[in-house]
């Protein structure tokens, strides 16, 4: 166990770098200037690229970069003065933290009931509405969600704020819109899983033994179902996250997702760096706990091929 | 019981004429593939809405009395009428039009990215799978890095060196896209390769390229059209997100990203302009979804019904 935990350390720590060394070579390839005030003087403008350490040649850049990430410092923005990446993120990722743990929380639950439901009462009505949802919640792209939902539920009946996160009523719409993709996703994994796991032998012998059918349902089928989901958890944070970018933007929340679309655009080269860096490692911390766990959940994962 | 004598019964011996004759015609793989298909209702809707659209896209904007970028400023965030189908944008530009516009930018970025991505990915995992060895390890310790990297991430940051426009979009989303399908073609040709029927074209002195072309591919074929189909929508989706974040497609340049994001602005005061492009976008998301899932099961039976 200690082994495979360490090799998927190693692996982590290894793609962060990687991440870090690609992006960091590829902001720099990036057509535009950060500093393109016409106010600017040439020597201001020199000035200015001296103090982010422009001037300097690209590899000692590279290793200033790491350095001071080492430490924890993701650097300074070059459009908001005087403030550095860090106190942005920790502004705006506490909005954004809050979002995606409910969006992920309700597709994982919600996902999870559907796909249960449908897989217990297969080719009824109910699994037809299930699979229905499931279809149409991968086809329906998370902006267009968001701008519906905010239609209908907040601008036309008025249930719900229509914008702004400053309370639990603002946080349902854009929660549930930023979950709808991933909850249809893991109700069709966990309906498929279900199914499979039902022609076991296992579940024959417990029937055989007279196990009700409920305990059976909860005991046995769900436990080895939901394996298969939690494999894609992984991906599910990356697009939970990535969705935040335009949720946010729909529903005017102050998160981060909003901030980084807004610092590409503003070609704010420390600003993109940092945030992406920091998305990155967030992003392959999640995976690496989802391995482990994994590995603890079925031991067949860690002593296999892979 | 009556007595049986020989005379009662005739000899009539073997019918080797009929014996030999197939009573129905044999159907090749893909004919067969095509009659399961069929059979499956919602993939033959999900197959009408794509060509139905396909068409749309190629023709409408060549019949319709308005250009993509034509602003009439006394028609504008007009509503449905007859002479503007699907009424028109806050510069008073014709949606019908410039759905159709955008159908033909975003439904080809889908279908150029994803055939790019299959055939990337298709002769790297190819490769490495028939192959094995050094380059295999290599590559797939590459693959393997590559893939516990967010892909939205490199792809936009691809995007902002290259700049805006649908070649640098297309490009951006192969740089990773085709890590996906070098990984599942990797694993169904080293499956494969080992099965007795390959096995025997070697001893027989069969070269490699035959043995690719003639055994291996035509195994893999249905499997990849079917990753093929449910690529489309992804490929599709990730244009409009990323046109919608303002990174994709550009203005006079127009997509569906693009049209949703102009629209979703109006959404208060003029909702048709993004519930109508929504909706387009949405049953072809849809009708491809339908399309690849019944895909699936034709040309795999043994999956079928389980998702």
């Amino acid at each position: 166990m200690a082994k495979y935990i360490l090799k998927r350390v190693v692996a982590a720590i290894l793609t962060i770098w990687v991440l870090i060394t690609i992006v960091f070579f590829l902001v720099r390839l990036m057509p535009g200037e950060p500093f393109t005030s016409a106010k600017l003087t040439p020597e201001v403008k020199a000035n200015m690229e001296a103090y982010y350490g422009f001037d300097k040649p690209m590899i000692v850049q590279y290793g200033t970069y790491m350095a001071n990430l080492l430490q924890g410092d993701f650097g300074y923005s070059m459009k908001y003065t005087n403030r550095t990446v860090n106190d942005l993120i920790g502004e705006t990722f506490p909005y954004s933290a809050d979002l995606g743990i409910r969006g992920l929380v309700m597709a994982v639950s919600i996902g999870l009931i559907l796909g249960i439901i449908s897989a217990r009462n297969r080719g009824k009505k109910i699994d037809f509405f299930c699979v229905i949802v499931a279809v149409l919640g991968t086809s329906i792209p998370d902006f267009i969600m968001g701008a519906v939902l905010q239609y209908f539920f907040g601008i036309k009946w008025g249930l719900f704020p229509v914008a702004r996160y400053e309370g639990i009523e603002y946080t349902i719409l854009p929660a549930f819109a930023l979950s709808f993709y991933t909850l249809a996703s893991v109700s069709r994994i966990m309906r498929a899983s279900m199914l499979e796991v039902t022609s076991q032998d296992y579940i024959k012998t417990a029937r055989s033994k007279g196990v009700s059918e409920l305990r059976i349902t909860c005991k046995h089928q769900i436990r080895n179902a939901i394996m298969p989901v939690m494999t894609v958890m992984g991906p599910t944070v990356a697009s939970v996250l990535t969705g935040t970018f335009v949720i946010e933007s729909i529903f005017a929340i102050p998160g981060m997702g909003r901030h980084y679309v807004q610092s590409v655009s503003n070609n704010d080269y420390s600003m993109v760096l940092g945030m992406t860096v920091f998305y990155g490692i967030f992003l392959v911390l999640c995976n690496l706990i989802v391995d482990v766990l994994y590995g603890v959940a079925d031991p067949r994962v860690r002593i296999g091929k892979k | 019981m009556a007595e049986l004598k020989k005379d009662q019964f005739i000899i009539k011996g073997k019918d080797t004429v009929r014996m030999e004759s197939i009573s129905r015609p044999s159907l090749s793989f893909w004919q067969d593939a095509w009659r399961r298909l069929r059979k499956n209702k919602s993939a033959v809707v999900g197959l009408c809405i794509v060509v139905l659209y396909a068409l749309l896209a190629i023709f409408a904007p060549i019949f319709s009395p308005y250009t993509q970028s034509e602003m009439d400023v006394s028609s504008q965030n007009a509503f449905i009428s007859a002479a503007h189908w699907l009424g028109c944008d806050s510069t008073g530009r014709d949606l019908w039009t410039r759905i159709w516009m955008g159908a033909r930018v975003s439904l080809s970025i889908g279908l150029i990215s994803a055939v790019l991505n299959m055939c990337v990915g298709a002769v790297i995992g190819g490769l490495c799978g028939f192959y094995g060895g050094k380059l295999d390890m290599i590559v797939m310790r590459i693959v393997d890095l590559l893939y516990g990297i967010p892909s939205l991430i490199i792809t936009i940051l691809v995007m902002m060196v290259l700049g805006k426009g649908i070649t640098p979009l297309i490009v951006a989303m192969c740089v990773v896209g085709w890590i996906g399908t070098c990984r599942f073609v990797r694993g169904e040709v080293y499956r494969i390769k080992e099965q007795d029927f390959v096995m025997a074209a070697k001893v027989l002195g069969v070269p490699d390229f035959t043995i690719i072309i003639r055994h291996i591919i035509p195994n893999i074929l249905g499997m990849l059209i079917t990753n093929l189909c449910m690529a489309i929508p992804g490929a599709i989706f990730q244009e409009a997100f990323l046109s919608y974040i303002g990174l994709g497609i550009t203005p006079p340049d127009c997509s569906w990203g693009v049209i949703c994001k102009e629209g979703i602005q109006f959404l208060r005061y003029y909702p048709h302009q993004i519930l109508i492009p929504a909706f387009f976008v949405c049953t072809t998301m849809l009708a491809l979804n339908l399309l690849g899932n019944g895909l699936r099961d034709a040309v795999d039976p043994k999956l079928r019904g389980t998702e």
